[in-house]
C-alpha cells in the first residue's frame, strides 16, 4: 500500500481537566453555551415584517410544497445574540497575529467594506444593459490595467472566482493552446513535490496525468530532474514561486528556458506574490500565466473560508485563450464581450455563469489604490523582514529547514528541534492558542517533516512580531524542560478542547435531524 | 501469511487469497475511518491499487499482492473501519481475491523475512 | 501608510536583528535581471478621502436597481436583506477568520457551516448538503463531474431550460475531462424532452426548475426515468426564494440538487461573490466537493464541529481528489445562513408568495400591452414573453426611459433565433407603481 501516515492523532489522547472550575450553565462566562437555531423552537416565529401576499397561488397547483419545509425563525434581538454569541468562539486577524503560511492573513481595510457597498457597486445585476453600467466596466479595466502592470503580463481573465479556479482557468488556456497548434500529444502536468493540493487537484481534474518533480536539499525545484522529465508529453508545469518553503525559486528563468524548449507552458501559482509585488514582476521571469489570490495578495477578506477571487495573468501566448466574458474596448468605450466571437473567438470557454467577483474587484482596487506603486513595493519588503525578522529570533530555539539564507514572505521550520520532547509539532500548534495566538499552517509542505510554516504579513507591527516571538520562545522553552502535559492537553483555554476528529469521521453527522419519536426509539 | 513490502497481507485457502494490511501499517495509518473494498467480479493484477483506506488526514492505496478474480469484500468494513484497527490481519481483511498465479505468492515474503524488513524501515 | 506598522527605525532594528544590511540582501535569490529597478508606472499612495472620491465617482456612473423599476433576474435576484445581515457579517470574527482548520477557536464559523449545511438540506429537500461552493453555475458543473464518478459513465444531458451560461460552464469543464454533453434546444416548457435523450452511457440528467425562461416543472417523472436507466438526477435551481412555495428538488426525486443561493442574504453584486448551494443523497456524500461540517465532541465531551471527510479533498487527496475547489463561499453562506434564521418557515413562505404576487401582476400588466404575448405557463417570479421587436432594443429604449425592464434572452444564448424573447422578474421589491411604469412605458416604446 502507499503509506501516507501524515495523519496525525485524531482522537484526543489527555482529557486532563481545564481548571477545576464549571459554571452552572455549561458556559464560559461571557463565553456562552450555544445552542443550534433547530434546538430553541421558533418553528413559527419570523424576524422579518413582511405583508401577507393577497393573491392566492391557485395557478400553481401540483407545484406547490404541501409539507413543512423545517426551517426555525429568530427574532431580530434573537438573531443578533445567537450570531454574536458564535462569532465570540472564533480566532480572527482582528484579535492577533495569525501566522498560517501559504495564507496571507493580513489586515482586511474597512475602507475597501464601505466602497464595495456603493449601491452603485453592490446594487446592480449582472444582465442589465451594459449602457448603464459603464463604472462598473471602468473599475475592471483599471483593476486589470493593476494586475497586468504590476505582474507584467499581456492579459488577464478576470472570472476565476478563487485560486483553484484560476489554476482550472491556466491549465485550460494551456490545452486551448496546444489544441490550437494541432499538440493534442501532451498529457502530463508537471508539479514539484512541495505543491499546494489543488496543482495536482486541478491538473488531474481535467484530465492531466501527474508527475512530480524532484526538490533539492535547499528547498527548490531540482533542475536534473526537471529537465529530465520535461518531454513532449508534458503540457505545463505548475510551479510556486516564491514557492511553498518560503523561498524564491532561484533558478526560476532557467525553469521557464527549459519549459518553453520543451514546447510546454509555465503556470505559476501565485498564491505567494504577496512577497514580490511590487518588486518583481512575473512576465519578467518568463511566466504564461499565473492566477493572483486577491483574497491574499490584495487583501480582500477570507470570511471563514471566502469567498476569493483568482484573476489569472497570461502570456501574449495564451492571451487569445482567454476565457469569456471579455472586456474590450470599443469606439462606444468598454463593453463586454460575452460570448467566443469577434476578438474573443479563441476563448476556451465560460468558467462560471456572469462576470466574475465583482464585490471582491473593487476591494482589491480600493487596496491597491491605497497602496499605490510605492507602497505595494513595501508591502513585499515589509512581508519579507517581517519573516526574516521571525526567522533570526526563533532559529535559535527551533529548527528552520532551510537554515542558510533569507527566506521570503514566510519562515519554515521542521520539527528536528522537537525531537525527543514527547511533543509534536501539532502538540506545540495547539499549544500556541493557549498563549492566544491562532497555529502557523503545520505539516506543509509534505517535503519537510513536521512542518510549521509562520506567515506574518506585513500588517503585524514590531510590538506584536515581538509577542508572537516571546511566546513562542516561551512556549519552545517548556517543551524542552518537560513540561509535556502543557501540550499534550493543549489547548486549555479556548472555547472547546480538542475535538475528537475520527468519531466525526467515521459516523458522520452533516445536519441536525429532529430526535426520533420515542416510539421510534424504542425499537 | 505471507507479506508484501508495502505491508499487504495474504493468506491462502483452496486457491483463494484473503488479503489486508498489516498490524504494522494499521498502526502507522492511526485511526481507520473509511475503507473502500473493490467490487466482487473485478479483476486484479499485482501491484494494482484495488482498495482505500483512509484516516481522518490521509487516504492510502492497498496494492493488490496477487492476481485474479476478487470473489469477496469484507462488507462489515462499512459500518465498523475501526476493525482495521483492532484486529487488522484477522478481522479487519478487506477481500479475496482467487489466484490467477499461485506462484506469486510463493514470492512474497514470510512473516520473519517481513518483521527484518520492518527492522530496515 | 496607514496599513503598515512599521516605522523606518523598527526596520533598522529589525534588519540588525537579521544581520542584514539592507532589505536587498533579503531578495537575493531574485535573479538580477528579474529586480526592478525603481516602482512600476503606477500612481503612489492614496488616502481614504481620495480613494472614496474615485470609485464614488465610477459607482455613480452606474444605474443601481433600487434607483429604478427593476425586472432583471435570469440567475441574480434583487431582494430586501434585513440590516442585521450585514452588520453581523462584517463583525471582526466571521470577516477576517481564515477556513476552520483549527476547531477549537472557529466554532463560531463551524456552528454556522453546520447551520446552513441543515438549512440548505431542508430548503432542498435533501439528506445532506455542503458547506458550500463558487456559485450556481460552477456547483452544476461540479455535481456533473461528481455523477460521472458515481456512475463511471461519460455522458450529460442538459435540458433546453437550463440557463445557458450554466450549460456553457458545464460544458468547459466536462469536456476538459473528457465527459460528453448533450444540450437540448431551448424550449420554454420542455423539461420532459430530456427522457428521449437518456441512454445507457447517461451519467446524469441535467434540468433547471424554474427554469431561464421561469417555468416551473413537476419533474418527477424525469427523475424516474433517469434512474431507471441508472444515471443520476440533477436539479438546478437559480431562485433559492422558491424553495419557499414550490415543491424540492428531495421531493420530485432528485439525486443532487445545485442551487444559486445569493437570493438569501446577498446583494447583485454585479454577478459576484455568490454561493453555489451543493445536496444530495446521503450515499453519494464521499463523492461530493467541497467542504463538509460534521458534530463531534471535544475531549471533554462537549459538542463541537469539524471539517470532516476530508480526505475527498485537494490537501489530502491531491490528484484523486473529488474536486480542485479550496476557497469557496464561506461569508456569502453566513449571510445566507442569517437572513434565512430571521425568515424562518413562516417568512420565507410569504416571501415566496409575496414574490409570486408581484410576478402575477406584473405578468397581468404586460398581457395587457398590445403586441406582448406571455411564453410561460407556470411560474413562480419570472416569466419569459416575446415581443413584436427585439427585445434587446427594447430595454435599451426601456432603459433610456428609467425601466431596467429584464433580460433579453438573445444577451444569454445569442444564436438561438430568439431575439424577440424577454425574460421579466419581479420580487417583493417591485412595486405596483413600478409594474405600472413598466406597463405604460413598454406600451410607448412597442407603439
Amino acid at each position: 500500500m502507499s503509506m501516507n501516515n501524515v495523519g496525525r492523532p485524531t482522537t484526543p489522547q489527555s482529557t486532563t481537566a481545564s481548571g477545576g472550575f464549571a459554571s452552572l450553565t455549561g458556559g464560559r462566562g461571557l463565553l456562552q453555551d450555544e445552542v443550534l437555531i433547530f434546538e430553541r423552537g421558533g418553528w413559527n416565529k419570523t424576524g422579518v415584517d413582511l405583508p401577507e401576499a393577497t393573491m392566492q397561488a391557485d395557478d400553481l397547483g401540483d407545484l406547490l410544497r404541501r409539507e413543512p419545509i423545517g426551517l426555525p425563525g429568530l427574532s431580530e434581538p434573537e438573531t443578533l445574540r445567537h450570531y454574536v454569541r458564535l462569532s465570540q468562539k472564533n480566532h480572527a486577524i482582528d484579535l492577533a497575529l495569525y501566522p498560517l503560511g501559504s495564507c496571507t492573513m493580513k489586515h482586511n481595510p474597512r475602507l475597501n467594506e464601505k466602497m464595495a457597498r456603493l449601491a452603485g457597486f453592490a446594487d446592480i445585476h449582472p444582465l442589465q444593459p451594459q449602457s448603464t453600467v459603464p463604472g462598473a466596466l471602468e473599475l475592471m479595466d483599471r483593476l486589470a490595467h493593476w494586475l497586468k502592470t504590476l505582474t507584467g503580463m499581456l492579459a488577464v481573465a478576470l472570472t476565476p472566482k478563487a485560486g483553484a479556479h484560476g489554476e482550472l482557468c491556466g491549465i485550460l488556456a494551456i490545452r486551448a493552446a496546444h489544441e490550437a497548434r494541432g499538440d493534442a500529444a501532451r498529457k502530463v502536468v508537471l508539479v514539484p513535490t512541495s505543491a499546494h493540493g489543488t496543482n495536482p487537484a486541478t491538473a488531474a481534474f481535467v484530465g492531466y496525468s501527474v508527475r512530480e518533480i524532484a526538490q533539492t536539499d535547499d528547498g527548490r525545484v531540482d533542475l536534473a530532474d526537471l529537465e529530465a522529465k520535461l518531454g513532449p508529453d508534458v503540457a505545463a508545469i505548475m510551479v510556486t514561486n516564491p514557492n511553498t518553503c518560503g523561498l524564491f525559486e532561484r533558478d526560476i528563468v532557467e525553469i521557464a528556458r527549459l519549459t518553453h524548449a520543451a514546447g510546454a507552458y509555465f503556470y505559476c501559482d501565485g498564491a505567494n506574490f504577496n512577497a514580490i509585488v511590487g518588486r518583481v514582476r512575473p512576465g519578467d521571469l518568463g511566466v504564461d500565466a499565473m492566477h493572483i489570490n486577491l483574497h491574499k495578495t490584495f487583501s480582500t477578506p477570507h470570511g471563514g473560508g471566502g469567498p476569493g477571487a483568482g484573476p489569472v495573468v497570461l502570456s501574449e501566448a495564451l492571451a487569445p485563450f482567454a476565457p469569456t466574458p471579455w472586456l474590450v474596448h470599443g469606439p462606444d468605450g468598454l463593453r463586454l464581450e460575452e460570448e467566443a466571437i469577434g476578438e474573443a473567438a479563441q476563448a476556451f470557454g465560460r468558467m462560471s455563469a456572469f462576470h466574475g467577483q465583482m464585490g471582491m474587484y473593487v476591494r482589491a482596487y480600493a487596496y491597491m489604490r491605497s497602496h499605490g506603486a510605492d507602497g505595494l513595493k513595501q508591502v513585499a519588503e515589509d512581508a519579507v523582514l517581517n519573516a526574516n525578522y521571525i526567522k533570526a529570533r526563533l532559529g535559535d530555539v527551533m529548527s528552520p529547514a532551510f537554515p542558510d539564507g533569507p527566506c521570503m514572505h514566510e519562515a519554515l521550520f521542521d520539527d528536528e528541534w522537537l525531537e525527543g520532547s514527547g511533543v509534536t509539532t501539532l502538540d506545540f500548534a495547539k499549544a500556541m492558542i493557549d498563549e492566544g495566538f491562532h497555529p502557523m499552517t503545520m505539516y506543509f509542505p509534505l517535503v519537510v517533516h513536521g512542518a510549521m510554516l509562520i506567515e506574518p504579513t506585513e500588517t503585524e507591527s514590531k510590538h506584536e512580531l515581538d509577542r508572537f516571538i516571546a511566546a513562542l520562545r516561551a512556549l519552545a522553552e517548556a517543551a524542552r524542560a518537560g513540561d509535556v502535559d502543557r501540550f499534550k492537553g493543549a489547548p486549555h483555554l479556548a472555547p472547546l478542547r480538542r475535538l475528537d476528529e475520527t468519531l466525526a469521521a467515521r459516523k458522520p453527522r452533516l445536519r441536525w435531524r429532529p430526535e426520533a419519536p420515542a416510539s421510534l426509539a424504542a425499537e | 501469511m505471507r507479506f508484501t513490502k508495502d505491508h499487504e497481507w495474504v493468506v491462502v485457502e483452496d486457491g483463494v487469497a484473503t488479503v489486508g494490511i498489516t498490524a504494522y501499517a494499521a498502526e502507522q495509518l492511526g485511526d481507520v475511518v473509511f475503507v473502500e473494498t473493490p467490487d466482487v467480479g473485478k479483476t486484479v493484477s499485482q501491484g494494482d491499487s484495488f482498495a482505500v483506506v483512509e484516516s481522518v488526514k490521509a487516504a492510502s492505496d492497498v496494492y493488490a499482492p496477487v492476481s485474479g478474480e476478487v470473489v469477496e469484500a469484507n462488507g462489515d468494513l462499512g459500518d465498523a473501519p475501526e476493525t482495521v484497527n483492532a484486529a487488522p490481519e484477522h478481522a479487519g481483511w478487506f477481500a479475496k481475491v482467487k489466484l490467477s498465479d499461485p506462484a506469486e505468492v510463493e514470492a512474497l515474503m514470510d512473516r520473519h523475512a517481513y518483521e527484518a524488513y520492518l527492522g530496515t524501515l | 501608510m496607514r496599513y503598515l506598522p512599521l516605522t523606518p527605525e523598527d526596520r533598522q532594528q529589525m534588519l540588525h536583528a537579521i544581520g542584514a544590511s539592507g532589505i536587498d540582501d533579503l531578495f537575493v535569490d531574485v535573479p538580477r535581471s528579474a529586480v526592478l529597478p525603481g516602482p512600476v508606472d503606477l500612481p503612489g499612495f492614496a488616502g481614504e478621502l481620495e480613494v472614496e472620491r474615485e470609485l464614488g465617482a465610477l459607482a455613480a456612473r452606474n444605474v443601481a436597481a433600487g434607483t429604478v423599476p427593476f425586472f432583471c433576474g435570469a440567475g441574480a435576484y434583487r431582494h430586501h436583506v434585513p440590516a442585521s445581515v450585514d452588520h453581523i457579517i462584517q463583525r471582526s470574527e466571521f470577516l477576517t477568520s481564515y477556513t476552520p482548520y483549527q476547531p477549537e477557536i472557529a466554532q463560531g464559523t463551524l456552528q454556522v457551516l453546520f447551520e446552513f449545511q441543515t438549512q440548505v438540506a431542508a430548503l432542498t429537500g435533501m439528506e445532506v448538503a455542503n458547506a458550500s461552493l463558487y456559485d450556481g453555475s460552477t456547483a452544476a458543473a461540479e455535481a456533473v463531474m461528481m455523477a460521472s464518478r458515481v456512475t463511471r459513465r461519460g455522458k450529460a444531458v442538459m435540458s433546453g431550460g437550463l440557463h445557458p451560461q450554466y450549460a456553457q460552464s458545464v460544458e468547459n469543464l466536462a469536456h476538459a475531462s473528457g465527459v460528453a454533453t448533450v444540450r437540448l434546444d431551448p424550449a420554454v416548457d420542455g423539461e420532459d424532452a430530456v427522457i428521449a435523450a437518456i441512454d445507457a452511457d447517461t451519467a446524469c440528467v441535467v434540468v433547471q426548475t424554474p427554469n431561464v425562461f421561469g417555468t416551473a416543472t413537476d419533474v418527477t417523472r424525469i427523475s424516474a426515468a433517469a434512474q431507471a436507466a441508472g444515471a443520476l438526477m440533477i436539479v438546478v435551481t437559480t431562485e433559492a426564494v422558491s424553495f419557499g412555495m414550490l415543491k424540492s428538488p428531495g421531493e420530485m426525486g432528485a439525486d443532487i440538487a445545485v442551487a444559486e443561493g445569493q437570493s438569501i442574504g446577498n446583494a447583485l453584486n454585479f454577478g459576484g461573490p455568490y454561493v453555489g448551494l451543493f445536496a444530495c443523497r446521503e450515499k453519494l456524500v464521499r463523492q461530493a466537493p467541497g467542504r463538509l461540517c460534521g458534530e463531534t465532541v471535544d475531549a471533554e465531551g462537549q459538542r463541537g464541529f469539524v471539517l470532516t471527510l476530508s480526505t475527498r479533498e485537494q490537501h489530502i487527496r491531491r490528484d484523486k481528489a473529488t474536486s480542485n475547489i479550496c476557497t469557496n463561499s464561506g461569508l456569502c453562506a453566513l449571510a445566507f445562513t442569517i437572513h434565512m434564521s430571521l425568515l424562518g418557515e413562516v417568512g420565507l413562505r410569504r416571501l415566496a408568495a409575496l414574490n409570486h404576487q408581484q410576478a402575477v401582476k406584473t405578468k397581468n400588466a404586460l398581457a395587457g400591452v398590445s403586441g406582448v404575448e406571455v411564453l410561460t405557463p407556470r411560474f413562480f417570479n419570472e416569466f419569459a414573453v416575446r415581443l413584436p421587436k427585439p427585445a434587446a432594443d427594447v430595454v435599451e429604449a426601456l432603459a433610456a426611459r428609467g425601466v431596467i425592464a429584464g433580460v433579453p434572452y438573445s444577451r444569454l444564448n445569442p444564436g438561438a433565433g430568439m431575439d424577440d424573447v424577454l425574460l421579466v422578474c419581479a420580487t417583493e421589491t417591485v412595486t405596483d407603481g413600478d409594474i405600472d411604469a413598466f406597463r405604460t412605458q413598454l406600451a410607448e416604446v412597442l407603439a
